[in-house]
C-alpha cells in the first residue's frame, strides 16, 4: 500500500503539486491523468524521489520514503517511461537485468529472470537476449523497457506515459499486455497519462489532476457517472461519455435467453464493441458465442445517463 | 573505403621503410640535398628519434586526457557546475599561447630536453579533449539519463556505466585532435633539445639540406595520418 500524504511540490513561485493525498492499494493499477502541466508527472516522480517533495510524505507499506537513500529506494520501485530510456550500449539482457545486478543477484538467477520476462512479453529469449535496443522496433523497445521495470519484482511500479511514443495499434496491444501481466503478477502499478481513454481502460482507480490539485480519485465507472468538476467532464469528452461507459461493461453482463442471426460476439467483449457490431451490421440483436443473445435495447439502456 | 584498403598498408610500409631503411630513398632524395652533402640523416637513427617522438606525444596526450576528462567530469557534476565557465577560460588560454612561447617559458624552469616539450604538448592537448568531453557529457539523451536515475543507479554508477561509455566516441574525437596536434607540435621540441623528428627538420633547415627536411617532415606527416586514421576507425567501431 502506498500512502501519499499532503504531498506538495513548489518550483519557485509555482506550485506544481498542491497538497495531494491519496492511497494506492497493493495489487491494483492506479492511473494519474491530467493535461500537461497538471503536476501528474511531478506527483509520480516524488514517489521514487526523482523530485524531492517540498512538504508532505510518501509511505510505502507504512515506511516513510523521505529517510531512505534515494538510489536504494529507487531500486525497490520499478520505473518505465515514455521513449523507454533503454541503455543503447547494453544488450537487451543487460538492460532487463540492470536492477537485479544492482541488487547483487547471482548471475544464473538474473539470466533466468531475463528469459522469463522476455517470454512473458512474447519475445523469444534466444532471438532477443543479445540484441541491442537500436535493433528493435518501437513496440519491442517499449516492452523491454517495461520488462526492465519489472525485473526485480518491485513492490511498486511507476510508469510515466509508457505508451506515449507508440502508434495506436501497438499502443492498444501494449495496454492489453500490461493489463494481462499485471493480473498475472499482481503488481502494484501507478501509471501517468494524459489520455483519459487509457486511464479508463487500464485503471482500477483513476486520479484526475488539474493545476496541481487532485480533483477526483475514484473507480472509472464512478468518474464517468459522476464527474466531480467541469474539468473532469471535459477530460472525459461529453460526446464520448456513453461510449466510455459501455467500454467498461462486458457482454456477459447482459446476456439473455434467445437467438439472433449473424456473426456471434464473445462474452468477454465490451458493450462498446457489441454496440459497434450492431450498428455496423444493422442488427437489433447479436448471438453470444457462449450461448444466448444480447440486444441493442439492453445496450442502449446501459448507455443512458444515470439518474 | 576500397582505396583505404590499398592505401593504408602502402602507407604503413612506406613509413616503416623510411624509418628503418632510410638508405633506400637515397636516389629519390639526392636531388634535394646540397652538392657533396649528406642525403640521409645519420647523426641519430631515425628509428630511435621516431620512438622518442611518439613517446613524448603518448606521455603528453595520456596525461592531457586524464586531466581533461577528469576536469570535464568534475564540471558536469552538480558540485563542479560553478567552475564550468572558469575551466573553459583556463583551457582556452592554454591554447592561445604559441607552443614556442610555452617552450621558451618552460626552459628556465625545467631546463633543456624533454621536460619543456612535454609541458607544451600537455597544455596544447587539454583544450580539444576537455571541450569534447564536456560536450559529450552534457548532450547525453535525457530519457536515458532519467531512466538511469529512476532505476536506482547511484551517481558514480551512472558516471561509470552510462555517462562515460555513451560520451566515449565524442571524447575520443577530442583525443584524436589532440594527438594529431601533438604529433606536429612535438617537432618544435627539438629547438630545446628534445629528441624528436624535429631534429632532422631543424638540421636540414640549418644546413640548407632540403632532403633532411623532407625526411623529417614526411615521417611526421605519415605518423599523424596513420594514427588519425586508426583513431577514426576506433571511434566508428565504438559508436556503431
Amino acid at each position: 500500500m502506498i500512502e501519499i500524504d499532503q504531498l506538495t511540490k513548489r518550483f519557485g513561485e509555482t506550485t506544481a503539486v498542491d497538497s495531494v493525498s491519496m492511497t494506492v492499494e497493493t495489487g491494483t493499477i492506479t492511473v494519474i491523468v491530467g493535461t500537461s502541466g497538471s503536476g501528474k508527472s511531478t506527483l509520480m516522480r516524488m514517489i521514487n524521489r526523482l523530485e524531492e517533495p517540498t512538504s508532505g510524505q510518501v509511505r510505502i507499506n507504512g515506511e516513510a520514503t523521505g529517510t531512505m537513500t534515494p538510489h536504494l529506494l529507487r531500486r525497490r520501485i520499478g520505473y518505465a517511461i515514455q521513449g523507454h530510456g533503454l541503455f543503447p550500449h547494453h544488450t537487451v539482457a543487460r538492460n532487463i537485468g540492470a536492477v537485479p545486478r544492482l541488487l547483487g543477484w547471482p548471475k544464473a538467477q538474473i539470466a533466468e529472470r531475463v528469459d522469463e520476462l522476455l517470454t512473458l512479453f512474447s519475445m523469444a529469449p534466444d532471438a532477443f537476449r543479445d540484441r541491442y535496443p537500436g535493433d528493435l522496433s518501437g513496440g519491442q523497445q517499449q516492452r523491454v523497457g517495461v520488462a526492465r521495470a519489472l525485473a526485480s519484482r518491485p513492490d511498486v511500479m511507476l510508469m510515466d506515459e509508457p505508451f506515449g511514443a507508440l502508434d495506436p495499434i501497438i499502443r492498444h496491444r501494449a495496454q492489453e499486455d500490461l493489463a494481462r501481466i499485471q493480473r498475472q503478477l499482481g503488481s502494484t502499478i501507478i501509471l501517468v497519462t494524459h489520455d483519459m481513454e487509457e486511464a479508463i481502460r487500464l485503471g482500477d482507480r483513476v486520479a484526475v489532476m488539474d493545476k496541481g490539485k487532485l480533483v477526483q480519485y475514484a473507480r472509472p465507472s464512478e468518474i464517468i457517472a459522476n464527474p466531480a468538476s467541469t474539468f473532469v467532464r471535459e477530460m472525459l469528452g461529453d460526446e464520448d461519455r456513453p461510449l466510455r461507459q459501455l467500454s467498461l461493461m462486458h457482454v456477459s453482463d447482459l446476456i439473455e435467453a434467445g437467438d439472433a442471426d449473424g456473426v456471434a460476439i464473445d462474452a468477454d467483449a465490451s458493450l462498446r464493441e457489441a454496440l459497434s457490431a450492431c450498428l455496423w451490421s444493422g442488427r437489433d440483436a447479436l448471438p453470444v458465442a457462449q450461448g444466448g443473445r444480447i440486444t441493442l435495447d439492453a445496450i442502449r439502456a446501459q448507455a443512458e445517463q444515470p439518474a | 573505403m576500397k582505396s583505404g584498403l590499398i592505401l593504408r598498408p602502402f602507407l604503413v610500409v612506406l613509413l616503416l621503410a623510411m624509418v628503418l631503411r632510410p638508405v633506400w630513398f637515397t636516389p629519390l632524395l639526392a636531388p634535394l640535398a646540397p652538392e657533396n652533402g649528406p642525403v640521409i640523416y645519420e647523426r641519430a637513427s631515425l628509428w630511435s628519434l621516431t620512438i622518442s617522438h611518439l613517446g613524448l606525444v603518448l606521455a603528453a596526450s595520456l596525461s592531457a586526457t586524464v586531466v581533461a576528462v577528469g576536469l570535464a567530469v568534475f564540471v558536469t557534476r552538480p558540485i563542479g557546475a560553478a567552475f564550468l565557465p572558469l575551466s573553459r577560460t583556463v583551457t582556452n588560454i592554454g591554447q592561445t599561447f604559441p607552443p614556442v612561447a610555452v617552450l621558451a617559458l618552460a626552459v628556465p624552469a625545467l631546463g633543456f630536453g624533454a621536460g619543456p616539450t612535454l609541458v607544451a604538448l600537455f597544455l596544447y592537448g587539454l583544450l580539444p579533449i576537455f571541450d569534447n568531453a564536456v560536450t559529450g557529457l552534457r548532450t547525453l539523451p535525457p530519457v536515458t539519463m532519467d531512466a538511469a536515475r529512476g532505476i536506482g543507479l547511484s551517481p558514480s554508477q551512472r558516471l561509470r556505466t552510462v555517462e562515460l561509455p555513451l560520451a566515449l566516441p565524442v571524447i575520443l574525437t577530442g583525443v584524436r585532435l589532440s594527438v594529431v596536434i601533438a604529433l606536429g607540435t612535438a617537432t618544435i621540441g627539438s629547438t630545446v633539445a628534445a629528441r624528436t623528428l624535429g631534429e632532422v627538420i631543424i638540421a636540414g633547415l640549418l644546413t640548407n639540406n632540403t632532403a633532411f627536411v623532407v625526411q623529417g617532415g614526411v615521417i611526421t606527416g605519415l605518423l599523424a595520418l596513420l594514427i588519425h586514421d586508426g583513431l577514426v576507425l576506433l571511434e566508428k567501431r565504438l559508436s556503431a
